[in-house]
Formats: structure tokens, sequence, C-alpha cells
């Protein structure tokens, strides 16, 4: 029975086995930067940056075809154009973040719907915006699990000061120059986790893979390392049970997923020990300090 | 004594119009000096001009024995998101990143000092709270206790004692008489004249252009505090308009 349900499908099928594979390497690469978006107050920025990337991956698309080096070095160029002007806006005009990055991703968007539109099919649109997840090649899960490891990586070596841009701005720019090093390259790893995301579960759905878990983990654990090792195991969770039931039930893929990482934070919003919904209506002993 | 900062026809401010304007003034090294006056004065936007964060728009900052890197500041409302998920430890622990930067291992011997500065602002016992969970004057405690471990020779203070009750006031007060009597130079905006004369051998009275500087009995006279109040009044309107300051 379990074996049915839970393993056979993987045991059965290559294109299963690849699916939870991608979907692994992306819960590692994306979901800790998706924290840091949470916790920075950024979780809308992530939406907005995978908006950005449509343009490139278009571009990509008309250069060569459903190409999944054109499409990926297409997404970063255009994250990354999107980024590096919004964030240039900002520190030289009155402009605040969140509107002159909403300023350039609805410019990039419009851009990347146009260009679709007037040489793809709505099957490549579709494509693009909701991923393949059941139909990745080597090519795709070598790069799916190589940004995974460098985005581990770049996080390793960012950490502190990170952590320290994200809870005390001002103190980071009063003892050290690495602000806005820090920031971009925050940014940079935003980029390239979407631009991995979207080969397997598309623009749109690859930034609720990074946010969704991180929400939920906030309900259960009260520190940075808690909340991203939390973090990683819903999406991955979330990856398996999502992939099964889109097995079961002929249902999409991508969607499947996120809507179970959906269903993760709604259960961590009402029974969650950190701020949940029951946990603030129990009255709790006080603590001893 | 040499002086740890002088101010040189020093004019600063926001969007080319002036907060404090053709400032000249020495601040000597290991003074314990307030910095007072009005609401607008530009008390704050002078901290900001030796920090660095501010360019100045005419003359300049010039540092005499010392460097911005020798300098500790505590903005008055600091960015700090106190929903960020730190342990008064690790915000302690920031202090020392000009020791340890991005990469260095915090190790026996820092923590221990991390845990005597802690114990010096009377928080012992608090290490594992999150910051989230501390009333306004232990988080200033905290970030005294910060400011400690960043061992400056210049320590600037921006209303450090505003909305704290008055325990936590004499206890952070004693700190900065440690500073003081570990030969520091430590700069403080204050508004409460009592603690200035009580604590501040020395006294800077701003209104946008310096008032009187000098030993505090001598700053904080009643005819003073009445020029600062009508010099202050005079640029009560845009800054542009305040008089020959703007000239």
């Amino acid at each position: 029975m379990i074996w049915e349900a839970v393993f056979q499908p993987f045991a059965e099928f290559g294109f299963m086995r690849r699916a939870l594979l991608g979907c692994v390497a992306i819960s590692i690469g994306a979901t800790p930067v998706g924290v840091f978006l949470m916790l920075r107050r950024m979780s809308l920025t992530g939406d907005a940056m995978a908006h950005a990337i449509l343009p490139g991956a278009a571009v990509g698309y008309l250069v060569a075809g459903l190409s999944l080096g054109a499409m990926t070095i297409g997404g970063l160029v255009a994250g990354m154009a999107v980024a590096l002007l919004s964030g240039f806006v900002t520190r030289v005009t009155a402009l605040r973040e969140d509107a002159s990055l909403a300023a350039f991703y609805l410019i990039s968007l419009a851009l990347g719907v146009l260009i679709v539109s007037t040489r793809g099919s709505n099957v490549d649109l579709m494509h693009v915006l909701f991923g393949t997840v059941l139909a990745l090649d080597d090519a795709a899960l070598i790069l799916l699990c190589s940004i995974a490891s460098l985005s581990v990586l770049i996080l390793a070596l960012v950490f502190r000061p990170l952590v320290l841009e994200c809870a005390d701005p001002q103190f980071l720019r009063s003892v050290s120059g690495l602000s806005a090093v820090t920031h971009f390259t925050f940014l940079a790893l935003v980029v390239m986790n979407l631009v991995g995301g979207f080969h397997a579960l598309g623009t749109l759905m690859a930034v609720g893979i990074m946010i969704l878990p991180a929400a939920a983990a906030r309900f259960w654990a009260d520190s940075i390392g808690g909340l991203i090792t939390v973090a990683v195991v819903v999406a991955i969770l979330s990856s398996l049970t999502g992939l099964l039931l889109s097995y079961h039930y002929s249902l999409p893929s991508g969607p499947a997923i996120i809507l179970v990482a959906g269903m993760a934070y709604g259960v961590s919003l009402i029974l969650g020990p950190v701020g949940g919904l029951v946990a603030q209506a129990v009255p709790r002993r006080h603590s001893e300090t | 004594m040499s002086a740890a900062i002088a101010f040189e026809n020093l004019t600063l401010g926001y969007d080319r119009l002036p907060a404090v304007s053709r400032l000249d003034a020495a601040i000597d090294e290991g003074s314990l000096t307030a910095i007072v006056g009005p609401n607008g004065a530009g008390k704050s936007t002078l901290l900001k001009g030796v920090t660095g964060a501010l360019a100045p728009l005419d003359g300049k900052v010039r540092f005499g024995s010392l460097s911005r890197d020798d300098i500790a500041y505590l903005p008055q409302q600091s960015e700090i998101d106190r929903s960020f998920p730190l342990s008064v430890v690790d915000l302690v622990a920031m202090g020392l990143w000009r020791e340890i930067g991005p990469f260095g291992w915090l190790g026996r011997a820092r923590r221990a000092r991390v845990d005597a500065a802690i114990a010096a602002v009377g928080l012992t016992g608090f290490e594992a709270r999150p910051i989230g969970s501390l009333s306004g004057g232990q988080m200033q405690r905290v970030l005294f206790a910060r400011l400690l471990l960043q061992d400056a020779r210049l320590v600037l203070l921006d209303e450090p004692f505003t909305a704290i009750d008055a325990r936590t006031m004499t206890d952070l007060i004693r700190v900065v008489q440690r500073w003081h009597g570990e030969g520091r130079t430590v700069l403080a905006v204050l508004h409460d004249h009592e603690t200035v004369r009580t604590h501040f051998p020395d006294t800077l009275m701003l209104a946008r252009e310096l008032v009187a500087h000098g030993p505090t009995s001598n700053v904080l006279t009643a005819e003073n505090q009445f020029r600062a109040r009508q010099m202050c009044e005079a640029c009560a309107g845009p800054p542009h308009d305040c008089g020959k300051s703007a000239a």
C-alpha cells in the first residue's frame, strides 16, 4: 500500500526520480535564500525578481528556441540588470527600493510577454511560466544541482555580513564597507536560484518554493539556523508530496508542489509553537528569567 | 592636550540646505563633551558629519591622532530590526566585528569578553534572550555592551538616555564615566541639562552655528540658552532663510 503510493512511482519511472532530485536541489539552494528574503521583509521582492527574469528567458528562447543554456543566461542577465538598476536608482535618488524595483520589473515583464507572444505559441509561454519538472533532462539536472551547490557556498561566505545587513544595516555600514557588496551578492543569489527554479517550476512557481517554506518555518523556529533547517525540510517534503499527488491524481506538478507548501504554511500558521494561532490563544506559563 | 577632532568652518546639511553652519571648534582628546541645543540645532547632524555618513558642504572635520576607524557610534534611532531572530549575545558580539570580520572565530577568550561586556551593563542572565523580548531600557543596555566591545577611542552617543528609566540611566552613565576614565574621547548629544551639569565636564552648545564651547558651567548659562533659542527661532523657517548662516 505505502509502497505503491509512495515508492513505486519513483522506482518505476525515471522522470519521477529526476523531478524529485531537481526539486530537492531547488529546496536546498533556494529555500535558505527565501528565509533571508523573509527576514529582510523582502518576500515580495522575490516575486518581482521572478517577473524580471521573464524577458531574458524570452530573448534566449527567441535566439535559440527551448535551449537550456540560452534561457538560463538570458534570465540571469535580465534578473541581474533589474537588480542592479533598481539598487542603483535607490542609492542615488530619493526613490525607495520597492518603488524602483517595481518600476523595473514591470517594464521587464511587459517586454517579456511581448517577446514571447510575438514569436512563441501559448504552449511555450506556459513552459516559461510554469516549468517542466516532469521533463528535466541531464543538462537541466546538472544545472539545478550546480546552482544549489554554488548558492549554499556563497551563502556560507556572506552569512555573517548578511545577518548584520538584515538586523542592523547602520551598524554594518559604520564598521565595514561590505554593506553594498553584501546586498548585491544577496540579490544575485535570489536571481540565480529563481533562474534555476524556473526550469523546473516556472518563473512564478519558483518563488513559491523560496518563500512558503520560509514563512512556515517562522512558526516553528526562532533562530536563523533553526529557520533554515525547518524551511529546507518543509520544502523537500512539499516537493515529495506534491510530485506524488500530481502523479496519482494527474495534476500539474509545479502548482501541486507549491500548494502542498502552502498547506504546510497554513498548518504552521495554526499549530506552530512560535506565535501560531493556537499557541497565542493558549496562555503559557512564564519562563524563569 | 591635543585635539581629537577639529571642526574647521564646517557646514553640514541635507539637499544643500545647511543644518550646521560654519562651525569652528576643537574637541580635546580624552574629553567628555555634551552637545546641547534646541531642536533642529544640528546636533545629530554634527555626529553624522563626524562618522562620515554625511559629507561636509563646506569646511572639514579634521582628525588629530584618531581616524574614522576609531569611532563607535550609537545613533538616536537605531535601524535594528527587533523582530530579527538574534539573541543578546549575538548582537553584543557584533561589537567585535573589526577584530573578527566576516569569517573570524569567536573563540573562548572573545566569548569571555562578550560576557564581561554584558555583565558591565547589568544584563548577566539575559545572554540567550531574543532581542525582540527586551524592553527599551534593556535594549539600550545591550547597545552599550556592544559599544564597550568596539573598544573605540572616540565614542559618539546620540541622545543615549532618552526614553529610559532612571536606574538604567545611572548604570549607563557609569559606563560613560568608565570610558572617560580610560582616556577615551566621548561626544554625547543630550537634552537634559541637569545630566550635563552633573556628569559632563565640557559642553558644546549649538544652534546651527556655534553658541558656546568650553567648561560646562561657562556654557550652560541662562544668557547662552536664551541666545541659542533666539538663533534657532530665527531659523524656524526653511533653513536657507536663516539669516547670515545662509550667506
